[in-house]
């Protein structure tokens, strides 16, 4: 590609004049990606996220040893070396490939707990604000008095109830983290309910259900999954405390919370056991956070400072 | 003052305590329902999701006959809705039911245990806003400079670090190595049998008595898990801080007030953060209910005889009641501080009038 | 020249942002005895600029630079930003434009008069509440002792300009540079605030720097006119003798005036030539 097609390209992004629909979108995700980019920690983070994503993938491939069954004999608590680079488990497993593999376990908390909460704070968000009045008021308040919880303790009471295992503290964590998402969604449907582009379409006689699944909700969701991503890490973050009391995932998954609670009893002694998941756990939430800040900056430039 | 300006001044003063008054009102029935939604949660907990909530209470190695009169007791053979006006006439009264694994009345166990984790997160609100609110002033007002970058990163990592791992890494190097601190308990052995305590607070009351070599072992056992605390609320305050701190700082009276000839500190501390404290109040109190919160894994790594430990001891115990009234307990000082400061918020800020 | 307060020659502000540099204003020169010098331009024109610089309100990351920059014989610009503190407020006032967002909101009126005092003259607390009433007084409000204790959201438009107004005349400054101290009040009351900094400005002797885009407000105020046009003086003129303005762009500003008694069609539109700017 020559420097000319590439000019030339760049002023179709970024024409005052698109001349289609497809060219505006297109436009405004390369203006986005323009600021994105020029942040340069907003990129580190997003390099972490893609390499979570690839060593969850490739774990087979990436791990020495398998995850749940180790060398009792010969490996018991080793420390960091050639052979097990972040060293060995009390049962002598290779805590690098438990790291590589808890990398799936961390990515399927996130993504589930962000697919059963986001839904259902976009839809209880949007039906408030589209319906206003009693509906409002009602939904709302509920949202406030979830809002007022504290979500770890919840989702311990929860998980106390239901059993542990890490199903169970998903679930317990989504039913703690929809509320932010619900305001959110209905301080959106606010802002765009009484427009006139939302006038012609029930002009035009769609449903309500359909105004709001068909025209509302979709203008949710880039703030949504701003908020999403900036909550992941805290999703990580709870997920792994539940692991560390014992209440998530369940020995053998080499969930990164669990293996910091089995390596806490020989802390004092073997510190490498707790130190390695620890700081997975601090690596992927600091790239949730970062990738977070940066895409509210790159698509709200009105919140642009902090 | 004339007698015209005083009678003026008087009306002023009744209607912003009438304003006061009815927005106190407002937060009654916020406050209300908000403690009937925690019941209702609690109750769903624990009435609903069990399959024998009994079970889930007592254990299942409990004599028949305890069994039975704990079912009629619970009035499990009522309508739910019945059932939940027993559970909040009964939580309204303090009674929790009884402890399992103490053998206590739960909220007898949770009066013995929260002052130690009230110590511990006013400790770790103290460090976190006297820290924090200078540091997001401070990055504010360089923008983009070292201090800035700095301020970020330290917070940034705030919002990342897993604070169990941290409290653990913490005791290998300050306990273990370093030998700086005390090993995880609230006071030395020793001093557990020759200490009365008087309200709670282990600093407060050896320092009162005059006990000084108990304060300091209080310290020593008490300044890490703080400081790991104060390290989070830290990071949130010194954010929200220089957040609020930019937005004032780019307000016109405060070009008004260069233009007085006032100086850079006295604009920075005297103005601009004056106006930033009316939020900023708001969140010191909400980064202090979210330490209560944190406690609960904090006093787990450093066997902090608080609330936390109480919960999760309870919860590797199944004992369900103690774990509902923890929640409970938590939940409660959490909506009271939240509701407490949006009206600390009102008094602070002469803008808002009635309503 | 013991007359002259003020002495501006080839000023120039210039803001870096990410297209390149800004020239805000580029070259301006006048000078100002005891008298009131009106600044007319359009909205971008650099009139605030001008009037930034000659305080010391350049944001930081802006380039102020002039071959003169003097008031009463001090160069602005070589002195310590400490020495340039002590004037501002103190010989140089400045009035902003509106006083819902230039007050304090959280500190009452009183508090703020007497910090302007209290910060340039040693004076006991009961001296300076004694001064800051009686400029309240001075600024016609006739309740002084009241609005003394009063919050900035308490008073209206015009009684938080004229706060403003003995905020910042409090000290007796020389040199007043008022920023449209009218353009966000309510019509009826601007009259009364302009009526009052007018016999203020005549009593006390003051130099007065008028900035607006009201050619008309500005002629019947003031007893010069400077005209600026993107960041330069393209005209300086004395108010009686606006009516035989030469520059077009004055004749333009001028011919944009409503004027009773003659119907226009079409309403004139202001004329811009770049070779102005040049
Ligand atoms: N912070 C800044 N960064 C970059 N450019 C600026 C900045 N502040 C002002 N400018 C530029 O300086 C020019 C002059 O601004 P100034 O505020 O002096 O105009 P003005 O004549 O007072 O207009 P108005 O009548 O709207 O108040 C503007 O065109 C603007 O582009
Ligand atoms: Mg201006």
């Amino acid at each position: 590609m020559s420097a000319e097609t590439i000019q030339s390209r760049r002023e179709w992004l970024l024409s005052d004049r698109p001349a289609s629909r497809l060219q505006a979108r297109l436009g405004r995700a390369y203006v986005a990606w323009r600021r994105f980019s020029a942040n340069r920690l907003a990129l580190v983070g997003m390099l972490i996220i893609i390499a979570l994503l690839v060593v969850a993938a490739f774990a087979d491939v990436l791990a020495p040893y398998s995850p749940t069954v180790g060398d009792l004999k010969n490996a018991r608590l080793l420390p960091p070396g050639a052979a097990h680079w972040f060293g060995t488990d009390d049962l002598g497993r290779d805590i690098y490939s438990r790291i590589v593999y808890g990398a799936r376990w961390t990515l399927y908390v996130v993504i589930l707990v962000a697919i059963i909460a986001a839904p259902i704070g976009l839809l209880v968000g949007t039906i408030a604000g589209y319906a206003g009045g009693w509906t409002d008021t009602i939904l709302m308040r509920i949202t406030d008095i979830f809002l007022a919880f504290p979500k770890l303790v919840l989702a311990l009471a929860f998980v106390a109830a239901l059993g542990p295992g890490i199903e169970n503290a998903v679930l317990a964590i989504a039913i703690t983290s929809w509320p932010p998402y619900a305001r959110i969604a209905r301080a959106e449907t606010l802002t765009v309910r009484n427009s006139d582009y939302i006038k012609a379409v029930q002009l035009m006689g769609a449903s309500p259900f359909r105004i709001v699944l068909r025209h509302i909700m979709p203008l949710c969701i880039s703030s949504l999954i701003i908020r999403v991503t900036l909550d992941m890490a805290g999703i990580i973050l709870t997920a792994a405390g539940l692991g560390f009391l014992g209440l998530g995932a369940q020995p053998p998954l080499p969930e990164w919370g669990a293996m910091i609670a089995s390596g806490r009893r020989f802390i004092l002694d073997q510190w490498w056991v707790a130190a390695a998941p620890g700081a997975a756990i601090l690596i992927v939430s600091l790239g949730f956070n970062l990738l977070g800040d940066g895409l509210r900056d790159a698509l709200d430039p009105r919140s642009g400072d902090q | 003052m004339s007698v015209a300006e005083n009678q003026a001044a008087a009306g002023r003063g009744s209607a912003r305590a009438v304003a006061i008054l009815s927005s106190l009102g407002r937060f009654l029935v916020i406050a209300v329902t908000t403690y009937l939604g925690l019941l209702a949660v609690t109750f769903f907990i624990g009435r609903v999701i069990p399959i024998d909530p009994v079970l889930a209470v007592l254990g299942d190695r409990a004599p028949t006959a305890v069994v039975e009169r704990t079912r009629r007791e619970m009035g499990l053979d009522l309508p739910w809705i019945e059932q939940f006006y027993l559970y909040v006439k009964a939580a309204l009264r303090g009674d929790f039911g009884t402890s399992v694994l103490t053998t206590n009345p739960v909220m007898s166990d949770i009066r013995r245990v929260f002052p130690a984790t009230i110590e511990l997160a006013t400790l770790g609100t103290i460090i976190g806003a006297v820290i924090g609110v200078p540091l997001g002033v401070l990055a504010a007002v360089k923008r983009g400079s070292l201090i800035d970058q700095v301020a970020r990163i330290v917070g940034l990592i705030g919002y990342s670090v897993p604070i169990f791992w941290l409290g653990l890494l913490g005791l290998v190097l300050f306990y273990a190595k370093l030998q700086w601190i005390a090993f995880p308990a609230r006071l030395d052995v020793v001093f557990e049998y020759t200490f009365t305590p008087i309200t709670g607070f282990y600093l407060l009351d050896a320092a009162i008595q005059g006990q000084w070599d108990v304060f300091y072992d209080a310290w020593r056992h008490i300044v890490l898990p703080a400081a790991l605390l104060g390290y989070l609320s830290l990071a949130y305050i010194s954010r929200m801080t220089r957040s609020f701190m930019l937005n004032e700082l780019a307000q016109e009276y405060i070009v008004a007030a260069r233009a007085k000839g006032l100086s850079e500190s006295r604009i920075i501390w005297g103005h601009a953060l004056r106006n930033a404290a009316v939020p900023m109040v708001t969140v010191i109190a909400l980064s202090y209910a979210n330490l209560l919160e944190g406690s609960v894994l904090t006093e787990t790594v450093f066997s902090w005889p608080g609330i936390g430990l109480y919960i999760t001891n309870s919860l590797q115990n199944a004992d369900m009641n103690a774990v509902l009234g923890g929640t409970i307990a938590i939940g409660s000082v959490f909506i009271a501080i939240n509701l407490f400061s949006d009206l600390l918020y009102r008094l602070l800020d002469p803008r808002t009038k009635a309503g | 020249m013991s007359d002259t307060l003020l002495d501006v020659d080839d000023l120039r502000v210039t803001f870096p942002t990410r297209t390149g540099l800004v020239q805000a204003v580029r070259g301006v020169s006048f000078s100002l005895g005891r008298e009131r010098l009106g600044i007319v331009g359009e909205s971008g024109s650099g009139k605030s600029q001008t009037g930034r610089a000659i305080m010391g309100l350049t944001p930081p990351q802006a380039e102020v630079s002039a071959k003169k920059l003097a008031f009463d014989g001090i160069d602005l610009l070589s002195i310590s930003p400490r020495e340039r503190r002590a004037l501002r407020g103190n010989r140089i006032a400045m009035i902003l434009q509106d006083p819902k967002y230039s007050l304090d909101p959280v500190m009452t009126i009183g508090r703020q008069i007497v910090e302007t005092l209290r910060t340039h003259e040693k004076v006991s607390k009961a001296e300076a509440r004694e001064r800051a009433l009686a400029m309240l007084q001075a600024v016609q409000i006739r309740d002084p002792a009241r609005v003394f204790d009063l919050y900035p959201h308490e008073v209206s438009g015009g009684m938080g300009q004229r706060a403003m107004i003995a905020m910042m005349l409090v000290t007796g400054p020389e040199l007043m540079i008022a920023d449209e101290p009218t353009s966000a009040l309510d019509v009826t009351v601007q009259l009364d605030v302009l009526k009052i900094l007018d016999k203020l400005v005549a009593e006390r002797g003051m130099g007065l720097i008028f900035i607006s885009h009201d050619l008309r407000l500005v002629s019947s105020f003031c007893d010069r006119v400077v005209v600026m046009y993107a960041g330069k003086v393209v005209e300086q003129i004395k108010a009686s003798e606006l009516r035989d303005a030469q520059h077009p762009y004055t004749r333009g500003l001028l011919n944009c005036m409503p004027r009773v008694g003659f119907e226009r069609h079409p309403l004139p539109v202001l004329d811009r030539k770049p070779e102005w700017a040049a």
